[in-house]
């Protein structure tokens, strides 16, 4: 339980009260952190030192706290999520730093993305993407039966890689250009390569790309640090699967 | 009171397809008249949010997170169950009904749970044709697996992010109908009151989370799909935002809360590992397909490397007590096991909660690549947070609060007692009676949303007039002026505890009290305790910032007052409930560690009325009958 050695650190973080605000940084100190804290964990303990010195406690968006809901989104010392291979914020564990660290903690930074307050930053542009035809058209009720449509492992084992996808916005957080291109790939990706999806892939390529550029996220020039970054190791492989789709598209 | 669950009669086998016909339509032009609120959009919320729109109602969708796709259900690892008997190994949706209701300890409803083992199947079609990609063969069938409780393989899943996958389908038929206009999203909203006008459902109040603004809407019908409330343990493995609020707001405008005392402590989820623990996380049950769960036979051989101790000195208690379900007994079961182990001075890690978990005969047998296809991921998290090899090292496992089979009473057509409110999704009490299956809560959640509100609402709505009540209403202005007298209230204490100091203590209270194991003195001890401590938060709780701003203190200044109320209805339904029965087991009704029921006087849904602040909550029971699957003492040996 607390047989561990603890860890003091010093935080260095943006503060931001809301989006007209100019926002910058300011330090903290975090005491008694032991290696079994998540980092959200550590982020708490700051917090209740804060409340009671009657201070602003830091806000920063989290929810399932198992890497899997895509809610929480830091930027620690430059890198997505921390840097750490495959791995959101909140799985992120203080083992992975040592006593006196001083650790750099930003939201996400991209055009698509305005901050909010602090660490929060508004994603919808990625809903806006998804809504733009990130789905197969079927009505609840009257589909086929599930093994109508055979779906060999291998087919079905790719689209599920692409399907992974949480939705956090790492990828554009990573990208020099603040591209969304992993993001709609992984999901052009997936409705491309299962049956199911395929008699839409045309207009949903088009549609999707359409809303990415409109919503102000930048182009891809292959620099993979959205792969790098992603918590779910989605690969690169997709965008280039949406570019193809999207030639196609043109041509048909 | 009685109450009336309303369920259809006649041959079990008929009940919904003739209760369907019997339902009233609203014709397809008439539909858009009619306006729909959905509060969350987890598999429940989604679901009919982007059926209810599909359909042509003018649905307005709610939710706190930043997207209604980062609901809850998303973290479900394992599988969802469906009747399909695609492995040719005796499933039939008769078998699926029988071991719901048997694994529910027979505190369900019949009728209701032979819907939802007859929609079963077309939940699966449904997804697949969404372009959910679930495991497959090489010949491109679907594929299955076993789950706790049954003995078929009847479990489909997405690598061990079945919940992830579900729920994007929903959410992304949910976005399509936003794109089409159907369906209005309000994301970072968290419902705070529902506005009820000469007793019927009229619309809910909000507050929006990024300005905190308090806003109103107004519909014909309001769908709580707001889930469960097991975070009154403080830490549980649901996410931090998950509460009792939208659900304890409603039964306070009256709608009738249903065996809040059936909590569901999930067996396997990793032990707690320090106190500033903000949640537990679990490892899904599909593991118990393949790990061996087992502890030391002697006190002594606690702290030694597993490694160290042999096998003829390895309790593998699940196949010693339970041989025809082993490792695969149900929740319920496997978790009161794991108590009694650890309680025995025989458990392992930290302050000797825990048991091991262990793959190295199916190692052995399969081979690890086979082992980390199946549960990779699983092994992975596993790693992150403990720092320990699961490959080479059994994993460590503690049980932990996970699911809630209690919530608002429903009838058979989800709506509340009162008119116009209708309840899905693990927010209502159901299906799953006093323990819930694996892989059941998905099935659940999408069968309500996609399959059964579509139909029971419009047999509401077309009885109503729409549009009667708008937002210039008075009552919305009282919610409205309630709700933020209540967090001006919140914020003008300026005490000296932290909003998570007074959240951590009474779900200290509530696990160690009305936890996996109740006694009539734990429970009286937190009917003493937590009215204290309620008060000491009225009076100290310190909550920084305003109310005109994103205050995530203030949001949770909010949950935790609700769950302070709340616990101690839990504490009342568990005391009253002299029985022990599925995840409510009452030490003093045991027959050696197995729970006894009492099905003279307990074969009833208790369901409570809230009759205001301080006054005693009345008891309105529903009977239950059981006329297809016969009351047995349910065994699992």
């Amino acid at each position: 339980m607390s047989d561990h050695k603890t860890m003091t650190l010093t935080l260095i973080v943006w503060r931001q009260k809301n989006a007209s605000d100019a926002g910058k940084f300011e330090t903290y100190t975090a005491k008694n952190i032991t290696d079994h804290h998540s980092f959200l964990e550590m982020l708490d303990c700051v917090n209740e030192d804060l409340i009671h010195a009657g201070k602003t406690p830091i806000v920063f968006d989290h929810d399932c706290r198992e890497g899997i809901c895509g809610m929480c989104s830091q930027v620690i010392n430059g890198a997505p999520h921390g840097g750490q291979d495959r791995t959101t914020v909140c799985q992120l564990h203080m083992r992975k730093f040592k006593d006196g660290d001083t650790i750099y903690i930003e939201p996400w930074r991209a055009r698509a993305f305005p901050i909010i307050s602090d660490l929060i930053v508004d994603r919808s542009a990625l809903d806006k993407i998804i809504q733009a035809g990130g789905y197969t058209s079927c009505h609840t009720g009257g589909v086929a039966d599930g093994n109508a449509i055979l779906i060999p492992k291998p087919v079905a084992d790719e689209a599920m890689d692409a399907a992974e996808c949480v939705g956090c916005g790492a990828c554009v957080a990573g990208c020099p250009n603040g591209s969304a291109m992993l993001f709609t790939g992984a999901k052009v990706s997936q409705l491309a390569i299962l049956p199911q999806g395929k008699g839409e892939a045309s207009a949903r390529v088009k549609n999707m790309t359409d809303t990415m550029t409109e919503c102000g996220f930048g182009n891809c020039s292959n620099h993979y640090e959205c792969m790098a970054a992603c918590p779910k190791g989605i690969n690169v492989k997709f965008i280039a699967r949406m570019n193809r789709e999207f030639i196609k598209a043109l041509v048909v | 009171m009685i109450l009336d669950g309303k369920c259809p009669t006649g041959p079990i086998e008929q009940t919904w397809d003739k209760h369907r016909f019997d339902l009233k339509l609203v014709n397809p032009a008439n539909k858009r008249k009619y306006s729909v609120i959905v509060v969350g959009t987890g598999l429940a919320g989604g679901a009919a949010a982007a059926s209810l729109g599909e359909l042509g109602y003018n649905v307005q969708a709610f939710c706190y997170q930043d997207s209604p796709r980062r609901a809850h259900s998303i973290a479900a690892q394992g599988g969802i169950n469906a009747a399909k008997n695609y492995p040719n190994d005796g499933d039939s949706i008769y078998r699926l009904f029988y071991d719901t209701i048997k694994g529910g300890d027979f505190r369900a409803r019949e009728a209701d749970v032979w819907r939802l083992a007859q929609v079963s199947n077309n939940i699966i079609d449904q997804c697949v044709a969404q372009g959910v990609p679930f495991g497959r063969d090489y010949a491109g069938y679907l594929d299955n697996r076993s789950f706790g409780g049954a003995q078929v393989s009847r479990t489909f899943f997405a690598r061990g992010q079945t919940g992830q996958q579900l729920l994007l389908g929903a959410y992304s038929a949910l976005s399509r109908q936003i794109k089409l206009g159907s369906v209005k999203m309000y994301d970072r909203r968290e419902m705070l009151d529902l506005v009820v006008v000469d007793g019927v459902a009229r619309g809910i109040t909000v507050r929006n989370l990024v300005t905190g603004e308090i806003e109103s809407y107004a519909a014909d019908a309001v769908c709580l799909a707001t889930g469960g409330y097991v975070n009154v343990f403080y830490l549980s493995t649901n996410a931090m935002g998950c509460s009792v609020t939208a659900n304890w707001k409603a039964h306070k405008k009256g709608a009738y809360f249903a065996n809040p005392c059936y909590t569901q402590i999930h067996p396997t989820c990793i032990p707690q590992a320090g106190d500033y623990q903000s949640k537990l996380t679990l490892m899904s049950e599909s593991l118990r397909n393949d790990g061996r769960v087992w502890v030391p036979k002697k006190k002594e051989d606690c702290g030694k490397h597993p490694a160290e101790i042999a096998e003829d000195d390895r309790d593998y208690y699940l196949e010693r007590k339970y041989p025809s379900y082993g490792n695969l007994a149900p929740r319920d079961i496997a978790s009161r096991a794991a108590k009694e182990q650890c309680d025995d001075g025989r458990g392992v890690g930290p302050g000797g909660r825990g048991v091991y978990l262990d793959f190295a005969d199916s190692i052995k047998r399969l081979g690890e690549d086979t082992i980390r296809e199946r549960y990779g991921n699983l092994f992975e998290m596993y790693e992150k947070i403990t720092d320990e090899n699961g490959y080479k090292r059994p994993m460590r496992m503690y049980p932990a609060p996970h699911y809630s089979m209690g919530g608002l009473w429903v009838d058979y057509n989800l709506m509340s007692n009162i008119p116009g409110l209708f309840v899905l999704g693990e927010a209502n009490f159901s299906v799953h009676g006093a323990n819930r299956l694996g892989a059941s809560a998905l099935m659940q959640g999408l069968a309500d949303g996609y399959f059964v509100i579509p139909y029971t609402i419009g047999g509401y709505l077309a009885t109503v007039k729409p549009g009667q009540v708008k937002t210039d209403h008075p009552e919305f202005k009282k919610c409205e002026e309630d709700v933020t007298a209540e967090q001006n209230k919140m914020l003008g204490i300026n005490g000296k505890k932290t909003v998570f100091e007074f959240m951590r203590e009474v779900g200290g209270l509530m696990w160690e009290n009305c936890g996996m194991a109740r006694t009539k003195e734990s429970l009286e001890t937190n009917l003493k305790k937590i009215p204290a401590l309620r008060e000491e938060f009225w009076k100290n709780v310190k909550v920084t910032g305003s109310g005109s701003e994103l205050n995530q203190q203030l949001e949770n200044a909010g949950r935790t007052a609700d769950f302070l109320e709340f616990s101690e209805l839990m504490c009342k339904d568990a005391l009253h409930r002299n029985e022990s029965c599925g995840g409510h087991f009452r030490s003093e009704y045991q027959d050696a560690g197995e729970a006894q029921r009492d099905d003279v006087n307990f074969c009833y849904v208790g369901a409570w009325e809230y009759k205001g602040a301080d006054k005693e909550p009345e008891l309105h029971k529903e009977p239950l009958k059981f006329d297809n699957v016969h009351l047995a003492i349910r065994s699992y040996k």
